[in-house]
């Protein structure tokens, strides 16, 4: 009846999991008893939950990724710990805890911060900035977020239910087959993968024809912005590899549950094919993450700086190549398989090669900072701070990517350090930047701005802290994902990092200060126009928090730079002659209906109670089915009404609280010489 | 606009500064602790030109990096707001010699370090045999849970979490696993090579002088990988000898139903000696994991192709 579900699967037998899973359930039930005392239930479900209005999505989706970002985290603070005090003992945690941490900090950092923190807020902004209603599917986008959200909650429950998988964020073969990781863990991330894997490929899908379809009159390609454009490179990334992901997972299921043996040691095997299909995905995963971090920064260094972005044709194509070459590296994550020369020297000058147009991009946002006027916003200052840092990053990666120096350094902590110097400034950062700059348009009013350059001070040093340390400890010889070492001229260095951890829990902490100062002081920092920040590109042209329509008029681009060039001819908060009907779509359950189903299925794949399973599977093809029968899926929200919306806004908007466009007239003729980035 | 004082930035960024200098020094501080990174100090010509690549390439990308992180603090504190003296160009959006400065300036790099790339790869190919008057020390290394066994086909005999080996003949290690993925390093000789099973790979080391040298499975592996490393003893010829009469007189000898034994999971499992090995023990591994059919060639080799499932 429950498979293999016993008893035995509540953590009775070690403290720190019965802590872990106390901690999960309870904050669970904390969440459940606080929106029943608010009587939150029914505007929840229907204001939110049910809804397929892309802004509503896209909060959603930080909001799942903030919570997870604190679970990952914690994870790492325990590794740090433990790390810092296991010289020749076994610290507290037991092997087996210990590897179900690394496991889940990497699945959870991956898959259930970083992808949903970006397509949140590709997903509040991207159709403002092409001018858009809303995305081109917006059900679907309910789904994405839905399907995310169950492999986030199989994650969760492995906590409270069984254990988590031990083989590590990739679960390489054979370890992860059946025969050495027998239990449920790997079950819980395969499943915790496919769920979400299917999200984030629907994401990309619907980002596509999204970006391609729906752009307002005037915003050919060579005008998007540029997070627009980072968006639509990571879209057909995510669209071409997440299959690859979902394959190998799907393999590795046949493998453990049916008897399969496409990755075990025995009857032709072969773990290799694993690597490859694993990093086919993994490696364009990696610009999955950044590129669309890359876009935040230009749209913040140019607001901030208050001048142009420069070089925005070469910032277009460098992203389109690194887009590209993305998929042509992946070899690099195994130069160490015994590959011929030949082989591994190939892969190892194309990855070298990804290095140019990321270098370029460095450079661009350098030029756009030249004779500006630079203001620290908190957004600001992450950019600034990931340019410094990412250099490095960038270094050590080059340095990863000569073969035979990659032979010294696999599997080392140098390795952790450097995709760590990757992806905290080149992807987070990029995403605190985006949550500093776009929090406005999200809610109607402005996050704190002394605790957010707090929070990046924290952030940074608590960075270096930590993360400097383990490249030392690589060319020490320190491999990754031990859990006690016998070295004691490793530990001071384990001590700084393990601090570095609390330094940046205080930048977490900061970031909580922030939002609560900042909800509790909200009417003082309200955004009346929609343009705090006095941005350049079209979501600030759109009310804070927007309409549900976004646009009552589709926009008409004469620009890059969209709502500048707007502001600067006058007609950027012109009432149109008339205003017309709106066709909206309508919210539906079937979103998180369907969501509920996957969980369930995942979870009871894990536990193998097929009846349920198989229940849940026909259950979604009814959902579908009704959905597909559905043809009453629109509502019309009548020229009245968004008359009355536009109107109220209008008044609100005075020349008083209009940025003051003056310095940015343009003095004297135009230079002559068409520039790259230039006016069309 | 902005509430923050521009400066505030700047005065926690002297702070984080002093915060981050600390650290540095406590790094120096350990600097006498840092003369035992064996991958700094190789002992090895193999380790040494890795290192020597690892070196080159850092300094040339210091062309491209130095300026990038110096010019965005130099630009962040020069082009301040408030700061209204210098220049203002809020249109100025691409310059051609600039964008050809920063395309072809990196493309260059990536030229030579590409060229680098393809040279190193081939010269410092791990299954290239080193160049040497004398003949490669041949020994087969194996990868069990959670230990390391090495067989020596010159000296017949084997060892369990030590491998010895004549400190002036290049060292040639076979390299399989009977379990999951391994990755066989020894740090101060050079860089590593994965052992998986039902296949062979190979490591080619020499070390220059006699020595001492950690050696250890990177690849996370399970529950005792933290335990699973091994000494590497570089021996000049007279302690080799010793060395040799030592294991050869050894009381136990790995036939298959040792070895059975032995490939059991164990963690930190001392140093072992064997007199003798089962023959061919490192291919009938590999022929383990081989789809056979039918009858092997003798009771030894069902005992450890199929006697261990």
């Amino acid at each position: 009846m429950l498979g293999r579900l016993t008893i035995d699967a509540i953590p009775l037998y070690s403290w720190v999991a019965m802590g872990g899973a106390a901690v999960t359930v309870g904050g669970g039930l904390a969440v459940f008893l606080l929106i029943t005392y608010l009587r939150a239930w029914k505007m929840l479900w229907r204001d939110w939950l049910t809804s397929v209005d892309h802004k509503k999505i896209g909060i959603m989706y930080v909001v799942l990724a903030l919570v997870m970002l604190v679970r990952g985290f914690i994870d790492a603070l325990m590794m740090r710990a433990q790390q810092a005090i296991s010289l020749n003992n076994e610290g507290y945690l037991p092997p087996e805890h210990f590897e179900q941490i690394f496991s889940s900090h990497g699945t959870i950092m991956i898959f259930f911060v970083a992808m949903p923190f970006l397509t949140g807020l590709i997903n509040i902004i991207v159709p403002q900035q092409i001018g858009a209603r809303d995305v081109a599917f917006p059900f679907l986008n309910s789904v994405s977020l839905w399907m995310t959200a169950a492999g986030a909650a199989l994650v969760l429950i492995s906590l409270a239910v069984g254990k988590f998988s031990t083989a590590g964020w990739t679960g390489y073969p054979p370890y992860s087959g059946v025969e050495y990781s027998p239990g449920v863990g790997v079950d819980y991330w395969i499943w915790a993968l496919l769920v979400s894997g299917i999200g984030s490929t629907l994401s990309g899908i619907n980002f596509i024809v999204t970006i391609v379809k729906n752009r307002c009159p005037g915003m050919h390609l060579m005008r998007m912005p540029m997070f627009t454009w980072t968006t639509l490179c990571i879209s057909i990334l995510m669209a071409f590899a997440f299959p690859a992901l979902t394959v190998v997972a799907a393999q590795l299921a046949l493998d453990r549950t049916l008897g399969f043996h496409f990755f075990t040691n025995e009857a032709g095997g072969n773990m290799m094919m694993f690597a490859n299909l694993l990093w086919i995905w993994g490696h364009p995963e990696v610009y999955i993450l950044i590129l669309p971090a890359f876009g935040i920064f230009s749209e913040v260094v140019a607001t901030f700086s208050r001048k142009r972005l420069f070089g925005y044709e070469s910032l277009v194509y460098a992203t389109a190549c690194i887009a590209i070459l993305s998929f042509t590296v992946w070899l690099h994550h195994f130069f160490t398989m015994g590959s011929s020369a030949n082989v591994n020297a190939v892969f190892g000058i194309a990855t070298m090669i990804i290095a140019v147009p990321t270098g370029v991009k460095i450079f661009d946002w350098l030029f756009t900072m030249y004779r500006g006027r630079i203001e620290f916003h908190p957004s600001m200052v992450y950019t600034i701070g990931f340019m410094v840092t990412f250099v490095i990053g960038g270094v050590t990666g080059v340095l990863l990517a000569l073969p035979p120096a990659d032979y010294l350094m696999h599997n080392s902590t140098f390795l952790v350090a450097h995709f760590h110097n990757m992806l905290i400034p080149g992807a987070l950062f990029g995403y605190f930047a985006g949550l500093n700059y776009w929090f406005p348009k999200a809610f109607g009013f402005k996050l704190d701005a002394k605790w957010g350059i707090r929070s990046f001070w924290f952030w940074m040093v608590g960075f270096y802290l930590a993360f400097m340390p383990l490249y030392a400890l690589g060319f020490m010889g320190m491999s990754r994902r031990m859990e006690h070492y016998a070295d004691p001229s490793w530990q001071p260095f384990l001590i700084v990092a393990a601090l570095g951890a609390v330094c940046v829990l205080c930048g977490i902490i900061c970031i909580g200060i922030q939002l609560y100062v900042s909800i509790k002081t909200w009417g003082s920092s309200a955004d009346v126009t929609g343009d705090p920040w006095n941005g350049r590109t079209l979501e600030w042209a759109t009310s804070s928090p927007p309409a549900p329509y976004n646009f009552a008029v589709l926009p008409e681009v004469r620009d890059i730079d969209a709502f500048h060039e707007m502001k600067l001819r006058g007609t950027a908060y012109t009432p149109p002659d008339r205003y017309e009907d709106i066709v909206m779509p309508k919210s539906t359950g079937l979103g998180p209906i369907l969501g509920g189903l996957a969980f369930v299925l995942g979870f009871s794949m894990v536990w193998y109670i097929w009846w349920l399973a198989a229940l849940c599977f026909v259950l979604s093809l009814v959902c579908v089915g009704i959905r597909a029968c559905d043809d009453d899926t629109d509502f019309v929200m009548p020229a009245a009404e968004v008359e009355k919306i536009e109107r109220a806004r209008l008044a609100r908007i005075t020349p008083s609280n209009m940025h003051d466009m003056r310095p940015f007239v343009p003095k004297g003729a135009a230079s002559g010489l068409p520039m790259p980035g230039g006016a069309a | 606009m902005i509430e923050t004082h521009p400066m505030h930035g700047l005065r926690l960024a002297g702070q984080a500064v002093k915060a981050f200098a600390a650290v540095i020094a406590v790094m120096l501080l350990q600097g006498c602790s840092m003369s035992e990174a064996p991958i700094l100090f190789p002992k090895g010509p193999v380790g040494q030109a890795q290192l020597d690549l690892l070196l080159t390439a850092f300094w040339l990308m210091m062309i491209v990096a130095i300026p990038a992180i110096v010019l965005t603090l130099f630009f962040a504190f020069r082009y301040r707001s408030g700061q209204d003296t210098s220049a203002y160009d809020p249109d100025w959006g691409g310059s051609w010699k600039i964008e050809t400065v920063v395309w072809l300036v990196p493309a260059a790099i990536i030229v030579v370090l590409g060229t680098l790339v393809w040279t190193s790869t081939h010269k410092l190919d791990p299954y290239k045999s080193l160049a040497s008057d004398e003949t490669a020390f041949k020994v087969q290394a194996i990868a069990l849970d959670w230990k390391w066994l090495f067989l020596y086909p010159e000296l017949g005999t084997a060892s369990v979490n030590e491998l010895a080996f004549p400190q002036d003949r290049p060292l040639s290690v076979e390299i399989t696993s009977d379990t999951v993925m391994n990755s066989f390093m020894i740090p101060a000789l050079g860089g590593q090579i994965y052992a998986m099973a039902g296949m062979r790979t190979e490591l080619n080391l020499i070390a220059d002088e006699p020595g001492v040298f950690a050696g250890r499975n990177t690849m996370f592996s399970g529950d005792g990988f933290p335990d699973q490393h091994f000494k590497a003893h570089a021996m000049t010829s007279d302690d080799f000898e010793v060395w040799k009469t030592k294991v050869g007189g050894a009381s136990a000898a790995l036939d298959a139903k040792t070895y059975l034994d032995l490939r059991k999971q164990s963690v930190a499992n001392p140093v072992a000696y064997y007199s003798a090995y089962e023959p061919e023990l490192f291919d009938l591994l590999l022929r383990k994991y081989a789809p056979i059919t039918g009858p092997l060639e003798s009771e030894a080799a069902e005992l450890i192709c199929r006697g261990g499932a």
